[in-house]
């Protein structure tokens, strides 16, 4: 309960910060990876922002055995594996992002702000990520 | 390189990702998760069993614009690439942060923030590959 109510919140906060900091306007992140042209660095800010204070709780995170509100044991990511899939995964991504300006947190954004554009895309993601969940189980 | 003084925001944008940051924070420190977006999503399609607090995430990011407009009008959101563009580069993010298991949220925020040597390698890695299709985009096709 605790965490649903935690979880949208936290969902709300995200997508304002999105809206504000300028990632979900796919020309500002066009123009963010467009460094050959004419260049708008605002994004290099988000990162910074973004890092800058989440380092602080992740900090703290990593020194607790239990979560704070919902009481259960801390599990930080743990994977260190540097592969082909990561590496090819995160190129195909960086592309998809180029095209489109959109990454997967603006897209929900950009749908709930009613941008058929926006819809179409996230059906196309959404399509991805079951397609790949596919081909895992196979 | 030339910088786009019309359109740069340094304020804004810092203040924008320190929220995402607080955002990301609390539900690691608070809930034990990690918020990633790529990976939220992904639990809702592989049907995984803790799916209620992934779609509240999601509710909330839907939610986002209409909160935002009660105090100001939405930036612009306008798409900047056509409708067989837009099913491309979807197919592509969503099976390329599924096979890395992340994207700007899940390795760029939280796994750099917790100093993860895989993460920086997916950000050079997304990074670079988001440079040279913009370029190609705009500078050669």
């Amino acid at each position: 309960m605790k965490l649903n109510l935690l979880a949208l919140i936290t969902g709300l906060i995200f997508g304002l910060g999105l809206l504000l900091a300028g990632m979900a306007s796919p020309s500002k992140v066009q123009g963010f990876l467009d460094i050959t042209g004419l260049w708008d660095p605002s994004l290099a800010f988000v990162m910074m922002g973004g890092i800058a204070v989440a380092v602080i709780f992740f900090t703290l995170a990593k020194k607790r055995t239990t979560t704070l509100v919902t009481h259960e044991a801390m599990k930080l990511p743990n994977n260190q594996t540097i592969d082909a899939r990561l590496i090819l995964g995160s190129v195909a991504f960086g592309a998809g992002w180029g095209i489109a300006g959109i990454c997967p947190g603006p897209a929900l954004v950009i749908v709930g702000a009613g941008s058929v554009g926006g819809i179409i895309f996230f059906i196309a993601m959404w399509a991805g990520m079951n397609l790949f969940e596919r081909l895992q189980t196979r | 390189m030339q910088i786009d003084y019309a359109n740069f925001t340094p304020l804004a944008s810092l203040a924008g990702g320190a929220l995402i940051g607080l955002s990301a924070g609390l539900l690691i420190l608070l809930a034990g998760k990690i918020a990633g977006i790529a990976g939220i999503l992904g639990g809702l399609a592989n049907r995984s069993p803790d799916r209620t607090w992934r779609a509240l995430f999601v509710l909330g990011l839907l939610i986002s614009p209409w909160i935002w407009q009660l105090f100001a009008p939405l930036p612009s959101l306008t798409m900047v690439t056509s409708i067989p563009g837009l099913i491309i580069a979807g197919l592509l993010v969503g099976i390329g942060t599924r096979y890395a298991n992340g994207c700007t949220s899940g390795h760029g925020i939280c796994g750099l923030s917790r100093f993860s040597l895989r993460s920086l390698i997916a950000v050079l890695a997304f990074m670079s590959s988001g440079f040279v299709s913009v370029y190609l985009i705009k500078h050669l096709l």
